[in-house]
């Protein structure tokens, strides 16, 4: 008797028809959809303001840098705003999605507990809130380039979609641990604020990596970020594309995707309980 | 009617480790780790339902009775599949659609209109399957212009009334109720339980859990009473509600009697076979 469609599995979304019919992605997408559209619409209730403070945040940060450096810093960076505004943006996007994955699941619970949708559906939307950002925010970057005589170039036209999809794996990746850990640890937001704040000067966002003495070199392979933000210099401020750098990122994202969907993987069929 | 099985347990205990989640968090259990690596190893399971068997034929509508922690919600929630059982099987066929508790699944700075859609698509739709139904939906609310106003001006009826009607416009197979229809006022709920009936003629199966035994006697089919856990009665709605009402007045002060009561219903197992 017992034998179309039991329910007895975790992960699996109650409208899936078949394990991947058609449905079940067009749903998918159209959730993803629908919450991102709901986080626009809950931000930008007043669009040009909206976007004003996406853009300013990160601009605020770099002029600050830029003026307190310019008197007192040991390493010289020819147009050094350029150099910052080009780490700070995808920084700030990486950033936000990671402290915001805090609250993807719990900040849902009530739906979590009840309904049997595809809960990773609630870290893709997240992130893909913050690249959107990121993403419209790239023209101010490329209004300094110009302003500062770097000329974009031609191949930026595949090459930031690229880099944007790399950075959009790692955070889902990463997104999808610190949400799923933060159900049951719950005080996991002061922590990755906390690793946010040390990373960011861990890594190369707002000084050139040559500042660092030969025997640290190595941590720019072990640090996640680096490859990544060396790509985003790479492409706004030095105007070339770093290849291993690239590469690196490329493994590092999949590797951060990996265990992130293992993990939430792993613990989704507890998520209603313990939310 | 039809003699297809929509849902069925089939020995169904759910155990709850209470204290799974760490309560001062990651801080917590690094500064004391050898103590909460004993309390994890040592900690005895809740065990929420026990040993609970039974199957609910389509198109029936059920009603899950019995005092607050019984085990109703959790039934629930097995039938939905958000959680497992931890030993039995369960089985549920179709779309599954709970209705959803105030506001859950809906925005409150959004309009009713981008809310349907929210809501539906959550529930399952897609969101051209929503486009479909946007219009019966609204009018099943009978918001009319306020359907575009933000949901912070609604009432908590208003609220109610809209995942009511995002709900039933699912076309779902299985229809889990807890509790929900409270807030509507008395024409929205008495609307409520006439469409509920239109759905067992639909074949669609209901699942319905309330402390309102009123309501329970009149829409349901069959009755089934939890008491801690375990299955105690089942059948026609007058004699299970008239049975809750006896066990109210005992269960109340007695904790320990609990399991020589709960035995001499096997019956429970044979009726559902
Ligand atoms: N996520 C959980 N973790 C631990 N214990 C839980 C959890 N959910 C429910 N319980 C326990 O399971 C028991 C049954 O809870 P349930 O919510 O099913 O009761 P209920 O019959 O719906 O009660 P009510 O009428 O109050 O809604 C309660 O003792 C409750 O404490
Ligand atoms: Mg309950």
């Amino acid at each position: 008797m017992s034998t179309a469609t039991g329910n007895i599995s975790g992960g699996r979304a109650t409208t899936a028809s078949g394990p991947l019919s058609h449905r079940r992605v067009r749903h998918y997408v159209d959730l993803v959809t629908v919450l991102v559209a709901k986080e626009f619409r809950v931000r930008y209730k007043s669009t040009v303001l909206g976007y004003a403070w996406s853009v300013m945040h990160p601009l605020a940060f770099a002029l600050v840098f830029c003026f307190i450096f310019s008197f007192m810093s040991k390493f010289e960076v020819e147009n050094y705003i350029i150099y910052l505004i080009a780490g700070l943006f995808p920084w700030q996007c990486l950033s936000n999605s990671i402290v915001g994955a805090n609250f993807y699941f719990l900040g849902n619970s009530s739906l979590i507990k009840k309904v049997k949708f595809d809960r990773a559906a609630l870290v893709t939307a997240g992130v893909l809130n913050e690249i959107i950002h990121f993403a419209v925010s790239i023209p101010v970057v490329m209004l300094f380039m110009l302003w500062y005589g770097h000329l974009p170039s031609l191949a930026w036209l595949w090459l930031v979609p690229m880099l944007v999809a790399v950075q959009m794996a790692m955070a889902i990746g990463l997104c999808l641990i610190v949400a799923t850990c933060n159900l049951f640890f719950r005080d996991l937001e002061r922590l990755t604020t906390i690793a946010m704040h040390l990373m960011f000067y861990v890594t190369p966002i707002i000084y050139p990596e040559n500042v660092l003495p030969a025997e640290y070199r190595w941590t720019l392979w072990a640090n996640p970020f680096a490859p990544l933000i060396r790509c985003w210099h790479g492409l706004f401020y030095y105007g070339e594309f770093p290849a291993t750098a690239f590469l690196g990122a490329v493994l590092w994202a999949g590797a951060m995707l990996a265990i992130g969907y293992g993990v939430y993987r792993a613990l989704v069929w507890r998520f209603a309980e313990i939310v | 009617m039809s003699d297809e099985v929509a849902i069925a347990f089939d020995h169904v205990s759910k155990e709850y480790h209470v204290d799974s989640a760490i309560p001062g968090g990651v801080k917590e259990l690094v500064l004391h780790l050898p103590s909460h690596l004993r309390r994890l190893r040592e900690r005895e399971p809740l065990r929420v339902l026990n040993d609970v068997s039974f199957e609910i034929r389509r198109g029936q509508c059920v009603s899950f009775i019995g005092r607050n922690g019984a085990g109703k919600s959790t039934t629930l929630g097995l039938i939905a599949g958000v959680i497992r059982p931890s030993s039995g099987t369960v089985v549920a066929r179709g779309r599954i659609c709970p209705l959803l508790e105030l506001g859950a699944g809906f925005h409150h700075e959004l309009s009713g209109r981008d809310n349907i859609v929210l809501n539906g698509v959550l529930l399952g739709m897609t969101r051209a399957e929503v486009r479909e139904r946007m219009d019966q939906i609204i009018a099943f609310s009978e918001l009319g212009r306020l359907i575009d106003q933000p949901l912070r001006t609604y009432s908590s009826g208003m609220i109610a009334r809209l995942g009511f009607s995002v709900a039933v416009h699912l076309e779902p197979d299985i229809l889990l109720v807890d509790e929900a229809l409270s807030v509507g006022d008395e024409a929205f709920q008495e609307k409520c339980v006439d469409r509920m009936k239109a759905f067992m003629e639909d074949d669609v199966t209901m699942v319905y859990v309330s402390h309102a035994l009123n309501t329970v006697e009149e829409i349901s089919d069959r009755v089934f009473l939890l008491d801690q856990g375990h299955l105690i009665a089942q059948g026609a709605p007058h004699e299970v509600v008239e049975e809750y009402h006896q066990r109210l007045g005992v269960t109340s002060h007695a904790a320990g009697p609990k399991d020589a009561k709960s035995e001499p219903q096997p019956a429970t197992k044979s009726q559902a076979a």
